[in-house]
């Protein structure tokens, strides 16, 4: 079995619109994919369900063996620890440092504290703010936020890493730094990525597998390397 | 290897608990103004539901007293016989509503009257023949039959007439009871209010904390790891809330029963001894504080653990 697998998922919300239509598709261990489409296309809805945020309404979608639909309100926390996710607005605390924000997320799971630190520190590290411990989110740039984001997603060592446009928020140049973070996380650590974007620059740049969600609809899979921007968007 | 997991796991539920200790004092700190409101909130109703517990104990403890010195007398007539004083004896203890029965003779009347008053006992000394009358007194075990069994010892033969406190006590009786229960209501009353309050406050503090809440589920903690510190922080306010009603209980009371001499009224309403009674008030406010808060502040995060 795949790490992720959706098979024949439809999501229709209350009020009556089809976000996601029959989809399938699934996705290696250590892949590193990048979902595209419009606003409104269904990828949100797509990344929500990955995380159960959203429950597929038909199908099923399993995430590293767990039944995502079938997950009782009380047992997300078990999904939630196998995924690392990042959101386009950083949902930091303000009223914590960088350190005790990535620490967060270890204390709220019940680990002791002297295992937490050195995990703290060498996620921060990874993403290039050891110096910056100290600092609150709000004396940080965008960029700076957004790594401390992607630290307290990795700290737990996730196998899966959800990105939600993290470089919306970016200039070309941040964003440029980000995508080599997240990056380096999938060749050193092995971490699946699905990322969804709109930036079609690095979306060419990287070359990597592209998944092309349109009105809901699965449009184009495009293997490491093939996809082109002007060929459907 | 599944013992060592046991011993992790329990591990990290102590440290959660106790980590939740330290966050639920932290948040009542940061946002002290807003637990400042829960805790007023909770001070006054307890301080109502302190005097309302004061009140139906005491309303309790009076119907008790009277109904234990609550007796019927019943006099026999002249010519009855040992036999037949067996006979109703034996009778009346057989009724249901009948606790005790004891002969009380003419002579003990006499010696008592005659004890009681310097008249009385020229009078009955001066006739030959003691013109009173045997008696039985009973102990009646409910009060409101008091009249049905008055009725019943009339019927028995031999018996005379049958004397009770008749209407006034079981007016009285009935008064307290209304009131007694007009108490509970009260009080029931006041700690749902209380509960409302509560979790109203400690909604407010959570809605401001409602991205911690979103970012600790994301992070995959479990929802009792989410709930333990407001849990915690309802205790606490509870905890807090209930000092004040405490001392209002003790201080109050002690100082009410010493100026009243420990009666209201008349002789008839005896007040409470205050200790341990105000103890026992005590423990029972702090209680009602302690769970009203957790109930409150559980209520109110529960709604932020749906997804």
């Amino acid at each position: 079995m795949k790490f992720i697998e959706l098979k024949n998922v439809n999501k229709t919300y209350k009020n009556g619109i089809t976000a996601v239509a029959d989809m399938t598709v699934s996705v290696a261990k250590g892949e590193f994919v990048f979902v595209i489409g419009l606003t409104a296309s269904g990828k949100s809805t797509f990344i929500k369900m990955l995380y159960r945020e959203e429950k597929p309404t038909s199908g099923t979608v399993f995430v590293g063996g767990l039944n995502v639909g079938k997950l009782r309100n009380r047992k997300v926390y078990k999904l939630r620890r196998k995924v690392g996710i990042v959101f386009q607005d950083f949902k930091l605390l303000p009223r914590l440092t960088v350190y005790e924000n990535v620490a967060f997320a270890l204390e709220c799971i019940g680990m002791k504290g002297s295992e937490i630190r050195p995990k703290v520190l060498n996620a921060l590290e990874r993403v290039g703010l050891k110096e910056k411990v100290r600092s609150f989110p709000g004396e940080l740039s965008g960029g700076e936020q957004q790594r401390v984001c992607i630290a307290r997603a990795i700290v737990n060592e996730p196998k899966l890493l959800i990105c939600d446009e993290p470089t919306g928020n970016l200039d070309p140049e941040t964003s440029e730094e980000i995508m080599k973070v997240i990056e380096n996380i999938n060749k050193e650590l092995g971490t699946t990525i699905i990322m969804a974007t709109h930036d079609k620059d690095i979306v060419n740049r990287m070359k990597k597998r592209v998944l092309v969600i349109n009105h809901g609809v699965l449009v184009g899979d495009y293997a490491k390397g093939s996809y082109k921007t002007n060929e459907s968007m | 290897m599944i013992m060592r997991k046991e011993v992790i796991r329990q591990m990290r539920a102590c440290r959660i608990f106790f980590r939740s200790i330290r966050d639920a004092f932290k948040s009542v700190v940061r946002n002290f103004s807003l637990s400042f409101a829960s805790i007023m909130c909770t001070t006054i109703t307890l301080i109502l539901v302190a005097v309302a517990i004061v009140a139906a104990a005491n309303v309790q403890n009076a119907t008790k007293l009277i109904e234990d010195e609550l007796t019927i007398v019943t006099y026999l007539k002249k010519d009855v016989t040992e036999e037949q004083i067996e006979n109703i004896k034996t009778e009346l203890k057989s009724y249901k509503y009948i606790d005790e029965v004891e002969f009380k003779s003419k002579d003990e009347w006499k010696l008592e009257m005659s004890n009681y008053d310097d008249s009385f006992k020229t009078v009955l000394d001066y006739l030959d023949e003691n013109p009173l009358k045997d008696s039985f007194v009973l102990k009646v075990n409910d009060v409101k039959k008091l009249s049905e069994t008055s009725e019943y010892v009339k019927a028995v033969t031999g018996v005379d007439t049958v004397k009770y406190g008749e209407g006034m006590v079981e007016q009285v009786i009935s008064v307290f009871d209304v009131v007694q229960k007009i108490v509970v209501v009260v009080v029931i009353a006041l700690i749902l209010v209380t509960g409302f309050l509560i979790s109203n406050t400690i909604k407010l503090t959570i809605f401001s904390r409602r991205s911690e809440i979103e970012i600790m589920r994301l992070v995959g903690a479990s929802n009792i790891t989410i709930k333990l510190p407001f849990l915690f922080e309802g205790l606490i306010i509870g905890l807090i809330g209930s000092v004040i009603p405490i001392c209002i209980t003790i201080y109050g009371y002690v100082i009410l029963y010493s100026r009243l001499h420990g009666k209201l009224f008349s002789n008839m309403i005896m007040l409470i001894k205050p200790y341990p009674f105000v103890f026992n008030v005590s423990l029972i406010v702090v209680a009602i504080g302690a769970l009203v808060g957790m109930y409150g502040s559980i209520k109110a995060v529960r709604k932020y653990l749906k997804v």
